[in-house]
């Protein structure tokens, strides 16, 4: 609808943010790319020129590299499957009218609001340490010997801290996808005969397909590159070592900075991939 | 079968009494219409008797059993909403055979029953389509059809023509009308328009802040409106009323005319005044006449054909025998 005179000024003046993203995204990608190629190991003689494709021969040949893949994806897919699943009949719950609800609703977004590196840490020593843990006095309680963790369950342990983290996020937009549902199609179903899972199963959970496609890509995006929880407690010991992870030890602790450049890339593949997936499985929600 | 009968029936919200306790009777094979203006308790009355709101006292019998803890599935009546409240990710013949899947018919007769409503309403061609990529008004027929198909032993519908265009509405009643001659079913039906209710309605129920003002077939309503509620919101237009000198004549607090029972004229009449809109339908001519007698205008109706117009002096003369007295409650008089 906009004259052309309008679409020029538009173009103009989006301009600057378009080539600071451009700028922001491209920058990066060139450098990692530029070091992938090199042989550059900072304290041990620096740019040593080029190698090819060594690099990435070395990062896929790795005895970690497919562990890493597969522990990043069991991760983003446990991390998935338990805040959507939660996410809903939370959201369910908080749809119920009751008392207090304003103080409740704050109350369960208050996750999102703590930085991962504190959260994991009180999940570690608060709740998952085999001696002073919560759990660790809950198990004793039961007569139980207490649970290592981060050690027995490793994966699990830091599943259940990212979903702590991120299940108030698809709580909330769920939540909003729920109240924004017709309430005399609920009303029809319940005329038509439909006991209250019918009605989930066939009304509430088609009207919330968009709200669940939409909370699992963006999570998908920040899950791929979980560090801070993996960091603070397990230091990517006992199987917990991701994609994310292993490229950070390959750069600061092996201080080869090509050779985690080349398991940048690969990061970018696997994300792409995935993207791709979901893309294929959940994407054809999206559009109505 | 749909013979529902309300004994007492009250509900409140919490303090706020919406209808204070009725006593309503619907015969089998009857066509109901609740009719009052917004917020009248209508639409909390049918959902009291579907079963979607709990009756704060007093009792629903349909068909002679006790329904009033019957859960609305159960009461097997059947419900069209005034959004319409189809399923937007079904197919129209889903949303159709929806309430036969959760009685859990079988399939053949399934399938049956929805070709059969399909055929009734015109939506063999749309059966295969989503309630988005359908009109407003065959959409409306889609909830139709997906309340026929439960068989029910009576319909409730909760204004369902007041989101289509006029033209539509029209079709829709006689739509509406046909089915309920040929299916021969109790409906019971809410709307706030009052031609509605006189073109559809066996028995009109008039309703006024959740109290039954008059209960009669549309003529019955008409001619002896039992008091001023009621004869001021049936007919179209309303009712013209006139008080002070005129009404102390005819021994009255109020008199009523309708507009269709004054006859205008340019030369002779019992009142005088000044035209002041004049609306020409081309079949009717509506003036909306200034009497120094009263302050509201006085609606009259003449036909097509006749030239008078803004300013003109005009002389009415009522039909005696139409004039509707009130006493000073608003009450009917004789």
């Amino acid at each position: 609808m906009a004259t052309l005179h309008a679409r020029s000024a538009a173009r103009l003046m989006m301009a600057p943010a378009v080539v600071l993203l451009l700028g922001w995204m491209l920058v990066p990608l060139v450098m990692t790319l530029y070091f992938s190629f090199k042989r550059y190991l900072p304290l041990r003689g620096g740019d040593l020129g080029w190698t090819g494709f060594d690099n990435y021969v070395r990062f896929v040949t790795s005895s970690s590299f497919w562990p890493s893949v597969q522990a990043t994806l069991i991760i983003v897919g446990g991390v998935l499957l338990i805040t959507v699943v939660l996410g809903v009949l939370l959201a369910l719950l908080l749809d119920q009218p009751m008392w207090g609800q304003g103080i409740v609703r704050i109350l369960v977004i208050a996750p999102f609001f703590v930085m991962p590196t504190v959260s994991a840490l009180v999940w570690k020593n608060m709740f998952m340490d085999p001696v002073n843990g919560l759990f660790a006095h809950l198990w004793k309680f039961f007569g139980l010997a207490p649970l290592e963790w981060l050690s027995q369950a490793s994966l699990f342990s830091i599943i259940l801290i990212v979903s702590w983290q991120w299940l108030p996020f698809a709580t909330l937009i769920l939540l909003t996808a729920i109240q924004s549902l017709d309430r005399e199609q609920l009303e029809a179903g319940e005329i038509d005969g439909a006991p209250p899972l019918a009605r989930f199963r066939h009304i509430i959970l088609p009207h919330l397909g968009q709200a669940i496609t939409i909370v699992i890509l963006i999570q998908t995006i920040f899950l791929l590159s979980i560090f801070a929880e993996i960091f603070v407690t397990t230091q990517g010991s006992f199987g917990t070592r991701t994609l994310t992870y292993l490229i950070f030890q390959r750069v600061l602790e092996s201080q080869n900075v090509g050779l985690g450049s080349a398991g940048g890339v690969y990061a970018i593949i696997l994300a792409n991939i995935v993207a791709l997936f979901l893309m294929r499985i959940v994407g054809k929600n999206l559009d109505t | 079968m749909g013979h529902i009968v309300l004994e007492n029936v009250e509900k409140s919200f919490g303090e706020v009494t919406v209808i204070p306790p009725l006593n309503l009777e619907m015969e089998d094979g009857e066509f109901v219409v609740f009719v009052g203006p917004s917020g009248c308790g209508k639409s909390t009355l049918l959902r009291l008797i579907a079963g979607l709101e709990d009756v704060t006292g007093g009792t629903i019998r349909i068909d002679g059993q006790d329904a009033t803890a019957v859960p609305p599935a159960k009461r097997g009546l059947a419900m069209v909403f005034q959004s319409y409240a189809l399923y937007p990710h079904m197919t129209v013949r889903k949303n159709i055979t929806f309430p036969l899947r959760m009685a859990k018919l079988d399939q053949a007769e399934q399938k049956r029953r929805v070709e059969q409503a399909a055929a009734v309403l015109n939506l063999t061609e749309y059966l295969d389509r989503r309630p988005g990529q359908l009109s407003g008004g065959q959409r409306q027929r889609v909830a139709i059809g997906r309340a026929i198909v439960r068989e029910p032993s009576a319909f409730l519908f909760d204004e369902p023509l007041s989101n289509l265009d006029a033209a539509l509405r029209v079709g829709m009643r006689l739509e509406i009308s046909e089915l309920h001659e040929r299916l021969k079913t109790t409906m019971i039906y809410v709307t706030h328009d009052q031609v509605e209710a006189m073109t559809m309605a066996d028995k009109i129920v008039v309703l006024q802040a959740g109290r039954i003002e008059q209960v009669g077939s549309p003529l019955e309503l008409y001619r002896t409106p039992r008091n001023r509620f009621v004869a001021g919101f049936i007919g179209s237009p309303k009712m013209n009323f006139l008080e002070g000198p005129e009404a102390r004549k005819h021994d009255a607090q109020t008199i009523g005319i309708r507009p269709e029972h004054i006859t205008p004229s340019s030369s002779e009449g019992t009142w005088k005044g000044r035209v002041g809109v004049a609306e020409h339908l081309g079949s009717d001519t509506f003036f909306h006449v200034h009497m120094e007698e009263c302050a509201e205008p006085v609606t009259v109706r003449s036909g097509g054909e006749v030239d008078m117009h803004h300013g003109d002096t005009i002389y009415l003369t009522p039909d005696v025998e139409q004039i509707h007295r009130f006493d000073d409650q608003g009450l009917r008089i004789g």
